[in-house]
């Protein structure tokens, strides 16, 4: 009984934020106020017309899209070269792969920053994809390392004596059962890359930025409910792709694997 | 299949100590010893998993040392079975002819055969963790046969498989191997297996051979007190030769026939099997006297320790059911045959 309770509340606690969120974005009054007054879908238009809104979308797809399609092979070879390869100072490599976790992101923004300004790419998208693959790597490594763990290395040498080169051993053995790992880094990766704003917020400008910079400028500027309604699409978005990888991806194996 | 003076260390350890070993055409070779005796590493070095430190590998009498796995054309059985877990029976068979691009419709056809082979013809279509062990010992068969090597390496192939599965898939390999006539090095620490499967058998220890040849041979007349340790019991006594053939031991003097003339004075290990040494009814020539130590009764003979005036142990197969009822600190005259000792050469 007690437990339950325990359970409920917690729930509440958690998703509460979530639930007056998107409450608000439906409030059919300029303010963000709780309770909502009513129930109208003008905010969600005012979303979708909103110019600076539109190209910040578009950034954010470039920008993730570019970060994860880097930082997925990178990964992938860096998890391979922490497992097998021959490398002095194997702790010291994968302290440093998975640093980013631990690295206040206010100081790696303005790492970022003042590199960017030093190699001139102030103005270019780049320097946000390269500093989203740096976020990003430690998941990517972090979850195909454990694939890279439980492949019995009994099953290259089989490919091997069968016949297969090591690209093609590569190909067709190790690759397809590294993927749980690979999927799993992937999710995080989207996951991560679209939700940043700290370091975005430093490398960015208003025509580079990416959404959650974008919101955070809309903020600061207007306190009308559009920010809401945008923050449920976003809440939407995210947990559809976490849902479509579960459902298609049998994401709870993956995870139990672990 | 040649190794000529190989050796493998792995840091400061040795685990394969300029060996030579040459298995002929069409052989079923054994590689027999405990763990960590090397036999292991022998296999990884003739499949080219690992490089020798020293020495060349030769098959069929040409040089492979330098040649990387991929490209010796071995079929491999490793222990756990090593399947692709994410192909099928069909595609885990068929995965050496598809490295070598054969067309479509041969792969189809050798599948097949190598599946009826096997007979899991009807279990193509299923994973392999939905096989029993034994079944997925066949697959890894298949897979390893299917493209026609010329030497099978068998590493194991039966330590993962309950009692009464791995005596029916000895008689199957066996089969299998006979019916495909191919030469075959199998790793094994089972000497039932190696005695009952080989033609020939190398005994490993501490990666060096220490005997090599038919089972027979090799139970009959073990080289060293390690191999006869190892294969089979055997009981050694500790003596002294008083004459070319007499030896001295527990305050007897024995009558020894059977291998080479003794020199007197010489210390002398004799082994004995169990299954040779005979309960007597009275004295005689090479009848000690010994108190029962422990019994074992196990159905169809009860083994019987027992102690010699000096101390010495004798073990001692008897045959149920026993002529007398044996008990715990009886006295009882054993009878060791003349013929029945194995004079031993070599260190400890």
């Amino acid at each position: 009984m007690i437990l339950r309770a325990a359970v409920v509340a917690l729930v509440a606690f958690m998703t509460l934020p979530t639930v007056v969120v998107i409450a608000v974005s439906f409030n059919p009054t300029a303010i963000l106020s709780f309770p909502p007054a009513g129930f109208s879908l003008r905010w969600y238009e005012n979303v979708l017309t909103y110019p600076q809104f539109q190209r910040a979308a578009v950034n954010s797809v470039v920008v993730t899209g570019g970060a994860v399609a880097l930082a997925l092979p990178v990964g992938t070879l860096a998890a391979l070269a922490l497992e097998r390869g021959r490398l002095r100072g194997r702790s010291l490599w994968a302290a440093v792969l998975l640093s980013p976790l631990v690295v206040p992101g206010v100081a790696a923004g303005l790492g970022f920053l003042i590199l960017a300004a030093a190699l001139g790419l102030l103005r270019s998208r780049s320097v946000l994809i390269a500093a989203h693959v740096a976020l990003v790597l430690p998941f990517v490594v972090r979850s195909v390392w454990v694939s890279v763990r439980n492949l019995d290395p009994a099953l290259e040498r089989a490919a091997a004596s069968l016949g297969a080169t090591p690209w093609r051993t590569f190909r067709r053995v190790t690759l397809p059962l590294l993927r749980p790992g690979l999927f799993a880094g992937l999710l995080f990766a989207v996951v991560v890359s679209l939700n940043e704003f700290v370091v975005s917020l430093f490398i960015s400008n208003r025509v580079t930025e990416i959404l959650p910079v974008a919101m955070f400028t809309y903020v600061v500027n207007y306190t009308d409910p559009t920010i809401a309604a945008l923050s449920s699409l976003f809440i939407l978005a995210t947990f559809l792709v976490v849902w479509l990888a579960d459902r298609y991806l049998d994401l709870g194996r993956v995870f139990l694997q672990h | 299949m040649e190794l000529r003076g190989c050796t493998r260390d792995y840091g400061a350890v040795r685990a394969v100590d300029r060996l030579d070993l040459s298995v002929h055409e069409g052989e079923f070779l054994a590689l027999l010893g405990p763990s960590g005796c090397g036999k292991t590493t022998t296999l990884n070095l003739i499949a080219g998993f690992v490089p020798p430190t020293a020495g060349r590998i030769l098959i069929d009498g040409a040089d492979v040392t330098d040649r990387p796995a991929h490209l010796r054309g071995l079929g491999v059985v490793f222990q756990s079975y090593a399947l692709f877990p994410h192909l099928s029976v069909r595609e885990n068979v068929a995965f050496g002819l598809r490295e070598r691009r054969l067309p479509a419709a041969d792969i189809e056809r050798r599948v097949g055969e190598a599946l009826e082979l096997v007979r899991l013809d009807r279990a193509g279509r299923q994973r392999p963790a939905e096989l029993s062990g034994g079944m997925q010992q066949r697959v890894a068969l298949a897979r390893a046969l299917v493209y026609r090597p010329r030497v099978l390496l068998l590493d194991e192939p039966l330590a993962a498989l309950d009692k009464k599965l791995r005596e029916e898939m000895r008689d199957e390999l066996r089969a299998i191997q006979r019916s495909v006539a191919i030469t075959t090095l199998f790793v094994t620490h089972d000497q039932a297996e190696a005695l009952g499967l080989s033609d020939r058998i190398a005994v490993m220890n501490k990666g060096r051979i220490e005997q090599l040849g038919a089972p027979r041979e090799i139970y009959e007349h073990p080289a060293t007190r390690f191999v006869a340790d190892f294969i089979g019991a055997s009981t050694v006594l500790r003596g002294r030769a008083v004459a070319a053939d007499r030896v001295a031991t527990a305050g007897v003097v024995l009558r020894v026939t059977g291998g080479r003339a003794l020199t007197p004075g010489q210390d002398i290990d004799l082994a004995i099997r169990p299954e040779r040494v005979r309960v007597a009814s009275g004295p005689g020539d090479n009848v000690l006297d010994a108190r029962v130590e422990s019994l074992v009764y196990q159905g169809a003979q009860t083994e019987v320790t027992a102690r010699l005036d000096d101390g010495q142990r004798v073990l001692v197969f008897v045959t149920e059911p026993a002529p007398v009822r044996l008990a715990v600190g009886q006295a009882v005259r054993l009878h060791l045959p003349f013929d029945a000792f194995m004079v031993l050469a070599g260190p400890l």
